[in-house]
């Protein structure tokens, strides 16, 4: 039982020794509010991508979403008639 | 309502292929500048997420309390609309905000409140198809507990006073750009609209199937 805590307890350690070494190393991280101005340029993203990704996004997952419902809605009647034919 | 689908779906189609052209004719707002204009896409996603939640909360009250088992379909259906408005307002938020914030995400009550939300959508969809039988009633209150969120996601921004735009900013827009976010909402409604219903139809339709496979294996 001893052996056995002992053995949790390094293991642990083990574990938990390269995340405590990362988090040390790491910069203070952003928080809250950057005014864009102050962001550093090699930080900035063209407001073109952005407004760009949202649009693309926003088509994607709706088109998406229609084919799903399309697919599944076939798929059910296709069921419901095969069982009704079969109840006749 | 069935017939009303395609025409609901095809109308919302055209609107939304002619919006960038609406979109791209309203001015630009004085700070933000071009992207801005995730806004015309980012309101109406965000108002029919809640708008799912209330309907996905009461239709399960209604199938808890009123014991009618075609508006827990409803509920489903409402369900899996709100995980997507809630996608697409959770996608393109964080988008805009990174150019006009800085960040990308900010902990502050209308965001996380959000996505809070989004994970009660998320893990009710998930309790529905794994969750096995008793599931439907748990899963309606998880519902309700969705749709008391609401008020207090529509409130948040105007009682904290957060980074997020407050409630007021929508009816004082100027008509060059209230115009084509409005046209926008109702382009959306109606495709939520046609995607709900047919939705609740596919629940439906395989009530009657599972009722059809009972009904076999009794015979």
């Amino acid at each position: 039982m001893r052996f056995c805590r002992t053995f949790l307890m390094l293991m642990a350690l083990a574990v938990a020794a390269p995340v405590i070494h990362a988090s040390a190393m790491q910069p203070p991280s952003q928080s809250e509010f950057v005014p864009v101005s102050d962001i550093p340029p090699g930080e900035q993203i063209p407001a073109m991508n952005i407004v760009g990704a949202a649009y693309g996004f926003v088509w994607v997952a709706v088109l998406g979403y229609v084919w799903s419902i399309a697919r599944r809605l076939q798929t059910v009647e296709a069921e419901l008639a095969d069982l009704e034919s079969r109840a006749k | 309502m069935t017939k009303l689908n395609p025409l609901l779906i095809g109308l919302s189609a055209v609107m939304l292929g002619a919006a960038p052209w609406m979109i791209d004719r309203a001015p630009y707002e004085s700070t933000m500048g071009l992207v801005q204009k995730v806004f015309y896409f980012h309101f109406p996603s965000a108002i029919l997420f809640l708008v799912a939640a209330l309907i996905c909360g009461v239709a399960s009250a209604i199938f808890l309390f009123g014991k009618r088992p075609r508006a827990d379909g409803w509920a489903i259906a409402a369900a899996e609309l709100g995980l997507l408005f809630g996608s697409l307002t959770l996608v393109t938020g964080p988008l805009w905000a990174r150019k006009a914030w800085g960040v990308w995400w900010v902990w502050d009550p209308r965001l996380t409140s959000s996505l809070l939300l989004w994970m009660i959508f998320s893990a009710y969809l998930l309790l529905r198809r794994y969750g096995g039988p008793g599931s439907d009633k748990l899963g309606a209150g998880m519902a309700l507990f969705g749709m008391a969120n609401v008020p207090f996601i529509y409130v948040s921004v105007n009682v904290w006073r957060t980074l997020h735009p407050q409630t007021s900013v929508v009816p004082t827009l100027p008509t060059d750009m209230g115009l084509p976010l409005w046209y926008c909402f109702a382009a959306f409604t109606m495709l939520f609209i046609a995607l709900l219903n047919l939705r609740a139809r596919l629940e439906h339709q395989r009530a009657r199937v599972e009722a059809l496979y009972l009904a076999e294996d009794e015979a």
